[in-house]
């Protein structure tokens, strides 16, 4: 196929503007949604009923995976730590790399997989059922009956998640280092909690998750509001909202972590 | 499922969450040490810092007071000024000796503190008057050499 400049031109034009749109789009939708967000602490059961489906039943895949990604950075870290002789800073690797990175981010992962995803396909559902259009005829406002409350769960619940992922991964390093491999307990714990400092690492962690709570939860919600009402339009938006979702994260993650983390040292 | 069985989950979910919180902050993190409580800063000037890093340990033999709360250079006198946030518990003589040491052969830089004899105790931004600075691996070996250059004319006689 001869490559036409004229048509090329045009179709980087398209994939701009189209992008600006969406993004254009999105902004006016989060502002829609804040603005309503003070009506849902009126009516607190929806939002239980979100944190149920998004936080609670996300509460097995995060402390099982955060108690695995614990034990191998145990078994990892103290296979390196080993060869320098000073195994008991085994507790001060797992727990600094657990509360400052890995605990928001992996949480924040899985979340967009576990749960995101399916926050997009019952919105997108719901789309494409007209059951959002419904509810707009009774005069229900669907992004305060609806997205808000989904919106909230997501932010709500990952910083706890997060927490009980970095608390599970502690434990984890603890059962192989301490219990297995037979590191000093006291000095497994007392280097940990002379490192970790409770304003700088773990305040700082909890911010970072509750960032990326805002960031999954508002893509999860956008991408099910506005997926095209079709069985592929909704399984289209699934699928963005988690590649979107992990893409957002990450890249967030290096921006507050250059913002946080630098010059400490 | 009714709305009672969704409010217990919840709870027992947040619940748990903040127990997590909990346990990272007083078993990880040490919010339960003595940096809530209250404290007075002094300050102590260093020819040469070494390595120290803001948030250092300040110990008095072996043990804990306090951690260095900023490190700046005096721009006239060309010395490192250290402040230290030392803990309220503990009082350290006028005549304390502050020092830069080195806890094992690599690890980190603390500062020690020696208290003397006289019956006066310092204060909220008082100056730490006798310091030793850190050991600096060069000039410990360049003063090594030096001196092994002064004894080798006495050898080869």
């Amino acid at each position: 196929m001869k490559a036409d400049p004229i048509a090329l031109l045009t179709s980087l034009g398209h994939a701009v503007t189209s992008r600006l749109d969406r993004l254009g789009l999105a902004t006016r939708f989060a502002i829609a949604v804040f603005s309503v967000l003070g009506v849902v602490f009126v009516r607190f059961g929806l939002i239980i009923r979100e944190l149920y489906f998004s936080g609670v039943r996300s509460l097995s895949i995060v402390i099982v995976s955060g108690l695995f990604v614990g034990m191998v950075l145990a078994v990892q870290g103290y296979e390196v730590l080993q060869r320098y002789g000073s195994t008991e800073a085994l507790g001060v690797i797992v727990a600094l790399s657990l509360v400052r990175e890995l605990g928001p981010v992996v949480t924040a992962l899985l979340f967009a997989g576990r749960a995101s995803s399916a926050v997009t396909a019952e919105i997108g559902l719901m789309r494409a059922t007209d059951q959002l259009a419904a509810m707009d005829m009774m005069a229900v406002d669907p992004l305060a009956r609806v997205i808000a409350p989904r919106f909230l769960a997501a932010i709500f619940s990952l910083p706890l998640l997060a927490a009980l992922f970095s608390a599970a991964g502690i434990v984890g390093a603890w059962i192989i280092g301490v219990k297995l491999i037979g590191i000093d307990d006291g000095a497994f714990w007392s280097q940990m909690q002379a490192s970790v400092d409770v304003r700088i690492d773990i305040v700082n962690g909890v911010l970072k998750s509750v960032v990326f709570g805002v960031a999954v939860g508002l893509i999860s919600v956008f991408e099910g509001y506005f997926a095209v009402p079709t069985a592929e339009g909704v399984s289209t938006a699934t699928t963005r909202t988690v590649v979107t979702s992990s893409l957002a994260v990450l890249l967030l993650d290096l921006v507050l972590t250059v913002m946080m983390f630098r010059g400490l040292n | 499922m009714n709305r009672s069985k969704f409010d217990l989950a919840v709870g027992a979910f947040v619940a748990l969450g903040i127990l997590a919180l909990l346990f990272l902050a007083m078993k990880v993190g040490n919010l339960a040490g003595f940096d809530t409580g209250t404290a007075y800063v002094i300050e102590a000037r260093f020819d040469n810092i070494g390595g120290l890093k803001v948030r250092a340990p300040v110990k008095s033999a072996g043990v804990v007071v306090g951690r260095v709360e900023s490190i700046n250079l005096d721009g006239e006198t060309y010395e490192a000024v250290a402040r230290l946030r030392i803990s309220s518990a503990f009082r350290f003589s006028k005549d304390t000796i502050a020092t830069i040491l080195t806890s094992g052969l690599l690890g980190e830089q603390y500062i020690g503190l020696e208290s003397g004899g006289v019956p006066e105790y310092l204060t909220q931004g008082d100056r730490v008057m006798k310091t030793q600075s850190a050991m600096v691996l060069e000039k410990l070996i360049s003063q090594f050499l030096f001196n092994k250059a002064a004894e080798t004319p006495g050898q080869t006689k």
